[in-house]
């Protein structure tokens, strides 16, 4: 069996913030690697830095110490302006609220990370199509959020996130706000991303039935990984 | 960048509807602003397109040295009489008699209608050879007043802005009772905010002798002013200020219209600071209500740079469709309405105020200075808003 490439290395990556005179340490010294086409849950109580830790994945925070390696480009030494461009090439960012532009069509916030790129409105248009097909909206392209529901809006969300082709997924509390059935649907996207399109997916989340369904579930707790569980047979 | 700039843009501009209460209010102070100071230039315009309008290069006004305007100047009838007789350059009619025109001018009070109070209004006596020194003169109603008798004829502004002027009416001034036996125009010029009557009448009934106050002449030609000048110079029983008709009604317009502009530039400007205060109280909330958007765009990969070009641009098309409204207003309220204002003569002058596409770019550039420094900081805290904020809940 091949060894799989890895694409983030976390190395000895402390977070701390400080409020007033006293510095808050989120995490120390945490390493861990993360394998191209994993689906990773993170679970832990609120504090214990899950966020943190996906927001330094994402380029959206900077570590306090310590490196952050994805395919061997140090994330956390970018500047501001690489860091943005790397970003849009990479990363796919899910969110808890979706984070849909509400002046937007559907259509239009999957198309907004195409903007970045040089294709063209053609080739746009393809690719949005293409997206929204995956996660079953094509016939919702037109609506405005308002116009669909939560579970809608989060797959508009994870079609706006898939449609410049990132190589990873980071997904905050992407259930979080929606019912069972819909997070379910929500969940067997993501799934169905992992396995046929090989996205690596890293989903933090507090709810047990929606880790199940990722390849690995880490447990967080004051900065440190206590657990480590692997789901053999991932939920379907 | 553009693709970028645009959709930001794009998306700021469709928000709007959600800050509809601020988007108004601002585009209203705004509009408050532009219409304050597009008014004051309407009039400043007005006013001095008014005077303007009312010189000819080819008739030469005298004053005696120094008087600056016809109510302190005070000539002889000497005086008139060695012009006609000597100067050189002043045209002739086929008579041979020179084109002189010496005039005396009173203020006399008149009842505005508007406001219903009293206002100074020029009565001018003129002899036999005024119309001869003006252009476009001409009686569009009743005739032209008989010289020795108690006639006048009124300016079609003094009927229009002043009661008791109509044809055929019986008006006091002053001591003095007249009969309105005619109406008259010059084409809008200053001349239309006057009476007239006849020269010895007036001379008379003020008690003036025969003196007059301002000699008019018709020159051979506009280049015909500097002989008269120099002749005047090297006259020793002479001591005039001679002008030709043009220079010194720009010189009368220009410390009225002056004063005006000083008047509407501060006023609109202290008023722009507050108009100000509340653009960028409006961007500051459009800019904290998309908080999320913002750092959500920032997280996806778009720049900050956008993100503030963004909020600049809705700022100023706030401003300019503020700066819109007040000039349309302005222009559809004011533009062609009569009024009248103190002279640099201490009369009223009568204009209509004249919206100018000068004075509407003028107010449009001071609407987009607004926009641009209400959105300014707003715009320079969109680029820095923390990428954190994508987890906030709304």
């Amino acid at each position: 069996m091949e060894p799989v490439a890895s694409l983030y290395e976390l190395k000895d990556l402390s977070k701390s913030y400080t409020r007033g005179k006293e510095s808050i340490a989120i995490f120390e010294h945490l390493t861990m690697s993360i394998p191209q086409g994993d689906f990773i849950a993170i679970m832990g109580p609120s504090g214990s830095g899950k966020t943190t830790l996906l927001n330094l994945l994402g380029g959206i925070d900077r570590p306090s110490s310590g490196a952050v390696e994805c395919e061997g480009v140090r994330v956390d030494k970018l500047s501001e302006g690489k860091l943005a461009k790397w970003r849009s090439e990479n990363v796919g960012f899910i969110f808890q609220f979706y984070n849909l532009m509400p002046t937007l069509t559907a259509a239009q916030n999957v198309e907004l990370p195409l903007l970045l790129t040089k294709l063209s409105g053609k080739q746009r248009k393809e690719r949005v199509k293409t997206a929204l097909d995956i996660v079953g909206l094509a016939d919702r392209a037109g609506h405005r959020p308002r116009q669909l529901s939560g579970g809608q809006q989060q797959r508009v969300a994870i079609a706006r996130a898939i449609v410049a082709d990132p190589k990873v997924l980071l997904c905050d509390e992407p259930t979080g706000d929606l019912d069972r059935a819909s997070a379910d649907e929500i969940l067997e996207t993501l799934q169905l991303l992992n396995k046929d399109l090989g996205k690596t997916i890293v989903m933090v989340t507090h709810d047990p039935s929606a880790a199940k369904y990722a390849q690995r579930e880490l447990h967080l707790d004051k900065g440190r990984f206590v657990e480590k569980e692997l789901n053999p047979e991932p939920a379907q | 960048m553009f693709k970028q700039i645009g959709a930001v843009t794009m998306m700021n501009l469709r928000s709007i509807p959600q800050r509809a209460g601020l988007s108004i209010a601002t585009i209203i102070s705004i509009a408050l602003v532009t219409g304050v100071l597009l008014g004051f230039l309407a009039m400043s315009n007005g006013f001095r397109a008014t005077l303007q309008g009312t010189g000819s290069e080819s008739v030469a006004v005298m004053l005696r040295g120094g008087s600056q305007a016809e109510l302190n100047s005070g000539l002889s009838s000497d005086d008139v009489r060695l012009i006609e007789d000597a100067a050189p350059g002043i045209a002739r009619d086929a008579g041979g008699r020179p084109l002189v025109s010496g005039e005396l001018y009173v203020i006399v009070d008149g009842i505005k209608r508007s406001s219903q109070t009293e206002a100074n209004l020029p009565l001018r006596g003129v002899g036999e050879r005024a119309l001869d020194v003006r252009e476009g003169f001409r009686i569009v109603e009743g005739r032209m007043f008989e010289p020795g008798t108690n006639e006048l004829v009124v300016g079609a502004a003094v009927l229009r802005e002043f009661q008791g002027f109509d044809l055929g009416e019986t008006i006091r001034l002053g001591t003095n009772e007249w009969v309105v036996v005619g109406i008259f125009s010059t084409g809008g010029s200053v001349f239309e905010s006057e009476i007239w009557a006849d020269l010895a009448v007036i001379q008379n009934l003020y008690n003036r002798g025969t003196g007059v106050q301002s000699i008019r002449a018709r020159l051979t030609s506009p280049g015909a002013l500097e002989d008269l000048q120099a002749w005047e110079e090297d006259e020793p029983r002479l001591n005039l200020d001679i002008e030709n008709e043009t220079e010194f009604f720009a010189d009368q317009a220009g410390g009225t219209a002056v004063l005006i502009e000083y008047i509407g530039w501060p006023l609109a400007i202290i008023m722009a600071i507050g108009a100000l205060a509340g653009a960028w109280n409006t961007m500051y909330s459009s800019v904290d209500t998309r908080m999320r958007e913002i750092a959500t765009l920032r997280a996806i990969g778009f720049s900050g740079f956008a993100a503030s070009v963004g909020t600049m641009v809705e700022s100023l098309v706030l401003a300019a469709i503020g700066g819109l409204v007040g000039a349309v207003a302005v222009y559809l309220l004011f533009n062609g309405v009569s009024a009248s204002t103190l002279g640099s003569g201490f009369t009223q002058v009568v204009f209509s105020f004249a919206v100018t596409g000068g004075s509407i770019v003028a107010g449009m550039v001071m609407a987009v200075v607004i926009g641009f420094f209400g959105g300014l900081v707003p715009a320079i805290r969109s680029a820095y808003v923390p990428l954190l904020t994508v987890h906030r809940s709304e």
